[in-house]
């Protein structure tokens, strides 16, 4: 297999300052949120790599530098050895477009209300002057809808089918990839079971590429083949789901998967983790996680460890 | 035919059904809109035309007769032997063609800058924005009459007259833009976060395709309440030019010409000269606010 | 079993829209035990908000109590006046909504906001009422508590602010807590420590909760039993380990099929087809019915039997254990 999206030294600075006049009144300094910094990985062709982390960890900043929408401050991302930021031939920015696709968290917010169902799934298409003819229809019952729901407005349909439609969107220009920010958790579970199989089915017969964002570890388990873990922006674990499962090496993934609650888990009394993610604005010396990490040392506190490769997985930890 | 039926259905229409404020208000709008398309035709005379005009008919009381045609001067006559009744309906053209037209000019300035302000921002945005700002400092018929001020010295005089309503409608538009551009704008801003606008940007699209195709539609809602109370405000703002002299000509009398004529004859005992366009004026621009009202708790999703 | 604190019976929610009355809860019954934790589950428009709201008393139109009873400590409270349920609300029920920034005023220091709710329920002089309110923070593990009283709802985490909420929710020693989606905006690790915090309260204190969830690893791990709701109806009721095991509705078992944690191993979930019916196009039989593999003529016709309170019981014609013969 060969590598589509090559992600490398990815950082993204955001100027969270004050006006500058109640910078000047008050005295503040400017102030920066990093959102994410020095992000490294690869995705294979036609592989589901998935990016898990709470909030603050930078997941969805990647996906939207990955697609285009932001543009990194520093490192680049290359999908298929074109990079998006500085490409500058124009035949080759349209053709990369049509490569990549998006589908967002919110079914609802994510289709224009004043649009037909045509209109909106042919969109990608009509932007890049392709031919247009039959093809909703086609997209539609490739999606598991019917041909005469081209015809519909988006309120008339279920959050499910909402979400059927942008895949139904995603893939009208022919993509390569398609980056996932959250795509079922707003969601019922009976109905992110539909979407999630469709999407596997979609995987294997049109050979896509997923980049997988979401804060739900036990979809990103069943959907992925390598998984990245985040903490303040900043890629802590890397590994293949059976491995970080079973043996997380990174004393943050210890502790995202025994607090997550465990459908078998009855009555099982955990020992809740300390502390809360801080504020990124000002983000712990050091290894980030070193304030809630149960095994920190004088060098956590001090020294930022490094991605190293350990055994097939990588992972930011001194002491793993 | 299933487009009136889905309409009808609906829940604007039927919220307006249950409205008896609004069907009320919106029979009156729709009669006095009537009156004056048709006012040619209903008007006993046309007002201005000196040939049908008799100084002998001066301050007629209402309910009695012209004692050259034999008409009822329905709501009397003026000094002139005018039919106050077909100068109201004359007057009232005026009224609503400044303020239609003031309304539309101050709703494609104000949406326009809303939209590039919103979407756009950065100095842009400051720009516009401090403009409305200040100007908002300032009571819009200030503006208005800072403006008329200004266009009347420029034009030359034969031409003034002629020109005077169009520089009305270009003072009131000028003072009421500044409500659509801080709601659109304010409604860009909440619009261009949403997913779909990411979706569109994502692909390559335009600017401009996507402030009109994707953002506009779903920021009109909002104008257009601000458009019916705006033209209640129009209105009013017209009379108040032309009650104090600065507004429609002698020649094109509006509402609020009538009633600054008018008045002159109150204490001399005419008093329908002064009440009848009063009361025409007050109800035109209180059932067109009073429909404004309803449509904005009609459109608002919080108030259901 | 001992008296319960509160027991719902037959309770029906209208919703009057200007086409028809919809049934949002329909025949809902149940019982919570002191100390004891009902998880209420369902994915949304299943009516489980409806319940827990019913029993608050925050029900407005278009929504109305239609038909049923709701019994606290032996006492019918769903006929009380506004001004008598407002006095029950804090004093009996305590309310923990998913939002914790909705639940609190964002303009008054989170001590004199539990302060007032304090001295409104419990006949205590200002002084205690502070120190009451220190020590209510203390207890749900706001570090400093005597310090952070002074400050506002905004200077909180959002963890602290859902601590600060259930603080609020137990400073007048309720008898009953309506937790409704207490979890859902909170980050996975902070879950793990609000539902450590509401298991050791309820554990300490004897209160009964009802958790109102869609999450099936929340209830898993926090309640005692499990009500399962599907189109406002109850579809199973029973101790939270054999439902979830050994689920005796179709709707349960494929709501535990088509969970992600249920398929590990698996090369697809499980998924149920289809999607809930709205309340406007209810099928005529078992709501289910239209998305269920065993469905037969008699499951298309007539609605299952309304469960009764007891323990175990499943609303279909042909629940898993028993043989489908139609």
């Amino acid at each position: 297999m060969s590598t589509l999206v090559s992600v490398k030294n990815l950082s993204k600075v955001f100027d969270v300052s004050k006006p500058w006049l109640n910078r000047v009144i008050e005295r503040l300094p400017k102030a920066h949120l990093t959102a994410t910094s020095d992000v490294d990985f690869d995705v294979e062709e036609n592989a589901v790599y998935s990016l898990v982390g709470e909030s603050g960890s930078g997941k969805s900043t990647i996906g939207k530098m990955v697609v285009g929408l932001l543009q990194p401050t520093e490192g680049n991302v290359e999908i298929n050895g074109v990079d998006l930021a500085s490409e500058t031939d124009i035949e080759i920015i349209k053709q990369s477009r049509t490569d990549i696709q998006m589908i967002f968290q919110d079914p609802y917010a994510s289709m224009n209300p004043r649009w037909r169902v045509r209109d909106i799934i042919l969109e990608p298409v009509v932007a890049s002057n392709g031919d247009t003819e039959g093809l909703a229809e086609k997209l539609l019952e490739q999606v598991g809808l019917a041909a005469e729901d081209a015809t519909k407005f988006p309120h008339e349909f279920s959050g499910g089918q909402r979400q059927r439609i942008c895949i139904a969107r995603a893939l009208a220009s022919a993509p390569k990839l398609i980056v996932c920010d959250e795509p079922t958790s707003a969601l019922d579970v009976s109905v992110q079971a539909q979407v999630l199989n469709l999407m596997d089915d979609l995987k294997s017969e049109l050979g896509l590429t997923y980049l997988f964002i979401s804060h739900d570890l036990t979809v990103v388990r069943h959907i992925s083949d390598r998984i990245g873990v985040l903490y303040l922006g900043r890629l802590v674990e890397e590994g293949t789901p059976d491995q970080l499962f079973d043996a997380p090496k990174h004393p943050y993934t210890q502790m995202l998967i025994s607090s997550a609650p465990k459908i078998d888990g009855f009555g099982r009394e955990v020992d809740p983790p300390q502390g809360e993610i801080p504020d990124p604005i000002d983000p712990p010396s050091g290894c980030a996680f070193h304030p809630r990490c149960p095994i920190a040392t004088a060098k956590c506190k001090s020294e930022r460890p490094a991605l190293r490769e350990l055994d097939d997985n990588r992972v930011a930890c001194h002491l793993a | 035919m299933n487009k009136i039926i889905d309409a009808w259905h609906s829940d604007l229409a039927w919220n307006f059904r249950n409205s008896p404020v609004a069907v009320v208000s919106f029979a009156l709008v729709f009669v006095l809109v009537l009156a004056v398309i048709f006012a040619p035709v209903i008007a006993p005379h046309d007002p201005f035309d000196p040939s049908t005009l008799n100084l002998i008919n001066g301050f007629s009381q209402p309910m009695t007769p012209n004692t050259y045609t034999g008409d009822v001067f329905l709501l009397g006559s003026d000094d002139q032997g005018r039919d106050v009744f077909s100068t109201i309906l004359y007057g009232m053209r005026i009224s609503l063609f400044v303020g239609v037209f003031a309304v539309a000019f101050a709703m494609i300035l104000g949406i326009t800058l809303g939209l590039i302000a919103g979407y756009v921002g950065g100095w842009t945005e400051t720009i516009i924005m401090r403009i409305a700002d200040v100007q908002l400092t300032f009571p819009s018929i200030l503006v208005a009459m800072l403006i008329f001020g200004i266009v009347k010295g420029v034009i030359p005089v034969e031409h003034r007259d002629q020109m005077a309503i169009w520089v009305l409608i270009l003072a009131i538009g000028l003072g009421e833009w500044v409500q659509f551009a801080r709601v659109v704008r304010g409604a860009t801003l909440v619009e261009k976060n949403r997913e779909y606008v990411q979706a569109a940007r994502l692909i390559g699209r335009v600017r401009w395709v996507i402030m009109i195709r994707h953002i506009l539609p779903n920021v009109l809602s909002p104008v257009l309440v601000i458009a019916t109370i705006s033209l209640a405000l129009a209105i009013i703002a017209e009379a108040t030019l032309s009650f104090l002299g600065v507004g429609a000509p002698p020649t094109q009398p509006s509402l609020g010409t009538l009633i600054r004529i008018g008045q002159g004859f109150l204490f001399s005992g005419e008093w329908w000269i002064l009440l009848f366009p009063a009361l025409t004026l007050l109800t035109l621009a209180l059932s067109v606010n009073m429909l404004g009202d309803w449509l904005r708790d009609a459109l608002n999703p919080k108030l259901r | 079993m001992t008296e319960p604190i509160l027991s719902i019976r037959n309770l029906v929610v209208e919703i009057k829209t200007r086409h028809a009355i919809l049934k949002a809860v329909d025949c809902v019954s149940y019982d919570i035990a002191p100390g004891e934790i009902l998880g209420v589950v369902g994915e949304s428009g299943a009516g489980k908000s409806m319940a827990g709201n019913a029993v608050i008393g925050l029900l407005s139109k278009p929504f109305s109590v239609a038909d049923g009873e709701i019994w606290l400590k032996g006492r019918r409270i769903d006929n009380l006046s506004r001004e008598k349920m407002r006095r029950l609300r804090g004093k009996e029920i305590g309310v923990v909504f998913q939002d914790p920034l909705t639940s609190l005023n964002p303009l008054i220091r989170i001590g004199d906001q539990l302060v007032e709710t304090i001295m409104e329920h419990l006949k205590l002089s200002k002084k205690e009422a502070e120190r009451r309110a220190i020590s209510a923070l203390e207890e749900v593990g706001i570090p400093a508590a005597a310090k952070r009283v002074n400050s506002y709802p905004h200077e909180f985490s959002g963890g602290m602010r859902q601590r600060v909420v259930i603080a609020l929710a137990l400073c007048a020693e309720p008898s009953l807590i309506i937790a409704d989606e207490p979890t859902t905006a909170l980050d996975v690790s902070v879950q793990a420590q609000i539902i450590a915090l509401l298991k050791r309260l309820c554990r300490e204190r004897g209160t009964a909760v009802m958790l109102i969830t869609h999450d099936m690893g929340v209830v898993a791990e926090t309640a005692n039993r499990v009500a399962v709701m599907y189109a406002g109806r109850l579809a199973e009721i029973g101790p939270v380990r054999d439902v979830l095991t050994n689920p005796k509705h179709p709707y349960t078992d494929g709501l535990m099929g088509s969970t992600p944690a249920a398929a590990i191993g698996l090369e697809k979930l499980r998924q149920i087809p289809g999607s809930m019916p709205r309340l406007a196009r209810l099928p005529k039989g078992c709501a289910f019915s239209p998305r269920c593999n065993r469905a037969t003529d008699k499951c298309v016709q007539d609605p299952p039997p309304d469960l009764t309170a007891g323990e175990g019981y499943a609303a279909c014609w042909y629940s898993l254990k028993t043989e489908c013969t139609g």
